[in-house]
């Protein structure tokens, strides 16, 4: 069935590629969700603090 | 799966999941009775925890719940695969491989033990970290296939995280915290052992020594009654100690008569009346953890209103 060369590697199916991409995306929201949450949580825990800094 | 001429088709396996197999790996349904009871740890402790905090000591203790969850199914996929109620999971249904899961638990786990550790504090931390040890090694690879008091003693892994959720807006643990873990403690054993009663068969082609496989269906009725006796007064224990209220007091004391009267109707039946019986008792388990823990959350958040000026 086959006239691929191995140097081709494996070549993922369109069900594949679109599994990928989902999975992609979804680790993709889970980071950018994880920095919203440290940056929320440092304002919260700063405080009133968040505005003093060294000139 | 297309290289197969050549005998390299081992080399390389891409990923087939979709996400939904990595969220099912996560047993969301397990997760969200620890999410309940753990927000209720976190409401009922003395204090005031600044809601973003909250948040994330809760959104931490789920992740490391999951992350339990697929551990635990990494590790069980050889006898999940034999059993009727968990053939379906994504590894023995071969959505996912034994590596991602392993990756994804590890991954899971190691961020919600950090992260809970640097937002909230490390006492909760710790403790989130030793009860993914001791659900994933003590109860998983141990205990389960080992011995029929199985999840007698890996109950505790269940019991916890009331126990983290007060550690987290405290950071200490207190007779208060302990006793909500004795109630989920205490509770397991007839929560499980009713579904057992009628899994039976499931577990002893897995090979699995739970109680109705090794003692006997009627032994395991037997114990079923006396946890269920004994659940009663420590359901009631966190009332009669001044720790709950009244409404507390009454929703225990009534949840905790149907639950033994439903374990009584279990101890005298057999076949399918028995079966239909022990379904009516794990069904009401949980609804009997359900009530317990809502009313002392609307107490909690009473309680805290209370103390609000006016």
């Amino acid at each position: 069935m086959d006239e691929r060369s191995p140097e081709d590697g494996v070549v993922l199916t369109e069900e594949q590629k679109r599994r990928r991409r989902a999975r992609s995306l979804a680790i993709g929201l889970a980071l950018g969700a994880l920095a919203l949450l440290f940056y929320v949580v440092t304002i919260v825990k700063l405080g009133p603090g968040v505005l003093v800094r060294p000139l | 799966m297309s290289l197969t001429s050549d005998g390299t088709e081992a080399l390389v396996q891409p990923s087939t999941a979709d996400v939904g197999d990595y969220l099912a790996l996560m047993k969301p349904r397990v997760m969200s009775l620890v999410v309940f009871t753990a927000l209720v740890g976190l409401v009922v402790a003395p204090g005031h925890v600044h809601p973003v905090i909250g948040f994330t000591a809760i959104l931490c203790i789920a992740v490391g719940a999951g992350a339990s969850a697929a551990l635990n199914m990494w590790y069980d996929a050889d006898i999940d695969a034999l059993m009727t109620r968990t053939a379906r999971r994504p590894i023995p249904a071969g959505r996912v491989q034994p590596g991602e899961a392993l990756a994804f638990g590890v991954t899971l786990g190691t961020g919600a033990v950090v992260v809970l550790g640097l937002l909230v504090n490390w006492v909760a931390a710790a403790l989130l970290a030793f009860t993914i040890f001791f659900y994933v090694v003590i109860y998983t690879a141990w205990l389960k296939r080992t011995t029929p008091q199985n999840i007698v003693i890996g109950g505790a892994a269940g019991a916890f995280p009331p126990m983290i959720g007060w550690a987290a807006a405290t950071g200490t643990v207190s007779v208060e915290a302990l006793l909500l873990f004795l109630v989920i403690f205490v509770w397991t054993p007839p929560h499980f052992w009713a579904l057992s009663l009628y899994r039976a068969d499931d577990y002893a082609k897995a090979g699995i020594p739970m109680l109705p496989v090794v003692a006997g269906p009627n032994e395991t009725r037997r114990q079923i009654v006396l946890y269920s006796v004994l659940l009663l007064p420590v359901g009631v224990s966190p009332w009669l100690l001044g720790y709950a209220g009244a409404v507390y007091g009454a929703v225990a004391l009534i949840a905790g008569v149907l639950m033994v009267a439903l374990a009584w109707r279990v101890y005298g039946r057999t076949g399918a009346a028995g079966e239909r019986a022990a379904k009516h008792l794990f069904a009401f388990s949980i609804l009997y953890l359900v009530v317990l823990f809502a009313a002392l959350l609307v107490e909690g958040l009473g309680g805290f209103a209370g103390r609000m000026p006016a």
